[in-house]
């Protein structure tokens, strides 16, 4: 379970939750909110206050690069430092390539030859490729088409059948309604854990 | 010593025409130069001029203590032309601080190691040499840190997301920043390496000029040249890389993170 307690940024409200291993939280609310901050506090990439524990091992007692590989996070925009689609791999994922509908070939190309919709699920495999325990999604299928966005859909929930928890930020009240029964919604004022299922969206 | 040629005032004063002329040509053109190239040039002959009177005194003197004054002077100067060469400073002091301190390390170091290894001159402090020697390694390990530094800076802040990306992966922060380290080192070193491969086929580096003018032997001034030119490409590696890794060090923390907020 991944308890997260009195999370704080600097000038923003403590935000507390908790997630359970294979389980999916939909993290919504207005743009500029700080849905994505959270994501990057949650992440260990800004300064902030609060501790986030992982199946009862506490962030702050271990060093971050392995925080990251255990808490993966695709944000909304993925960089790419170098000038091959390859070489940003440690190895490449042949079969979440090809179950992303990629072609299998795409290893080979300059980086400037995927769309924006491809970039993302390259970015969704680079991430999923690290088999992190829990996953954090800022809007992962936003330059997707109705096909793709039903195969990154599929593909998460799969995992969450093997354990993986997910945390998932999604504009579309349709989308959090298929992917998570718990909602958070963000606001300027902290955050508000809803349950789906009561709450009548 | 024979072919020594005094110059006189009047002298000067005739090559002085030649900027006048290049301001004429700013005015005719339009450039809006000729002001910061009069006042460069008079700022020029009058530094010199202080230097001159400075040196003089220093070498009479032999004093290690006011030897070492002038040195630290020097490197002063130079952390403050290495801070107004930056697009983005460090925030706070780190910006004049880190600067000077990988010159007063690099420089300092390579000067001396020069002085009590190569030229040994007695006493081994004495100002007529350690003074111009660390002058002309300073002068190029100023070039490379400010640019090394500038390249890190810019990098960093320009290629957030994918240092970002690399630190997800759960690179630690010196492999998360590696490639714009590289770049930056790389920056540092290039100046040095072409001025390498261009001296003695296109260019005849001042020092030797002078020395020649001087009348000492061009196989004499080569060896020196050869001597000095290791010496700097020395000094420019070291305090590239005190420079660069400081930086690295400075605008990332101990959890990892890339602390542009560190940046003015």
């Amino acid at each position: 379970m991944l308890e997260v307690k009195n999370l704080r940024r600097s000038g923003g409200k403590p935000v507390s939750f908790t997630l359970a291993a294979g389980e999916c939280l939909a993290v919504r609310g207005p743009s500029g909110a700080g849905k994505s901050l959270l994501l990057r506090a949650l992440a260990d990439l800004d300064p902030h206050e609060g501790e986030v524990v992982w199946k009862g091992r506490a962030r702050s007692a271990m060093p971050a690069p392995a925080w990251r590989r255990l808490v993966g996070y695709l944000p909304a925009e993925p960089g790419w430092w170098g000038d091959g689609v390859g070489e940003h791999f440690q190895s490449w994922p042949e079969a979440l390539i090809a179950r992303l509908g990629l072609p299998g070939d795409a290893a080979a190309w300059p980086i400037s030859r995927p769309s924006t919709g491809e970039r993302l699920r390259l970015a969704l495999a680079r991430a999923l490729a690290m088999e992190p325990e829990v996953l954090m999604l800022d809007e992962p299928t936003s330059a997707l088409d109705q096909a793709s966005v039903a195969v990154v859909e599929a593909l998460v929930a799969e995992k969450r059948a093997q354990g993986l928890a997910v945390l998932w930020v999604t504009h579309d009240p349709a989308q959090a309604a298929r992917v998570a029964r718990r909602h958070l919604l963000v606001s300027a004022d902290g955050a508000e854990l809803v349950d789906a299922t009561g709450a009548g969206a | 010593m024979s072919g020594y040629i005094h110059l006189g005032y009047g002298d000067l004063a005739l090559s002085a025409l030649l900027v006048l002329a290049d301001a004429g040509l700013s005015l005719a053109f339009q450039l809006g130069m000729h002001r910061r190239l009069l006042w460069s040039a008079l700022r020029m002959v009058v530094q010199l001029l202080l230097m001159g009177l400075v040196l003089t005194t220093l070498f009479t003197l032999v004093s290690p203590l006011l030897t070492g004054v002038a040195a630290l002077a020097m490197v002063a100067f130079a952390g403050r032309e290495v801070a107004a060469r930056q697009d983005r400073r460090l925030s706070g002091w780190w910006s004049y601080g880190l600067g000077t301190a990988s010159m007063l390390l690099a420089a300092v170091l390579v000067t001396v190691l020069a002085l009590t290894t190569a030229l040994k001159p007695t006493p081994w402090y004495d100002p007529r040499y350690a003074l111009p020697l660390l002058g002309m390694i300073l002068g190029n390990t100023m070039t490379g840190v400010s640019l090394g530094l500038n390249s890190l800076t810019s990098g960093l802040a320009q290629r957030r997301t994918a240092v970002e990306a690399r630190l997800l992966l759960g690179y630690d922060r010196y492999q998360a920043a590696a490639p714009v380290v590289r770049q930056a080192m790389r920056q540092a070193l290039l100046p040095i390496v072409n001025v390498m491969s261009a001296t003695g086929v296109v260019s005849i580096p001042g020092m030797m000029t002078g020395q020649i003018l001087g009348g000492v032997a061009p196989a004499e001034a080569v060896k020196y040249q050869i001597m000095i030119l290791f010496l700097i490409a020395g000094g420019v590696g070291l305090g590239a890389l005190a420079a660069v890794f400081g930086g690295a060090w400075r605008l990332t923390d101990a959890r990892h993170r890339l602390r542009l907020d560190r940046l003015r």
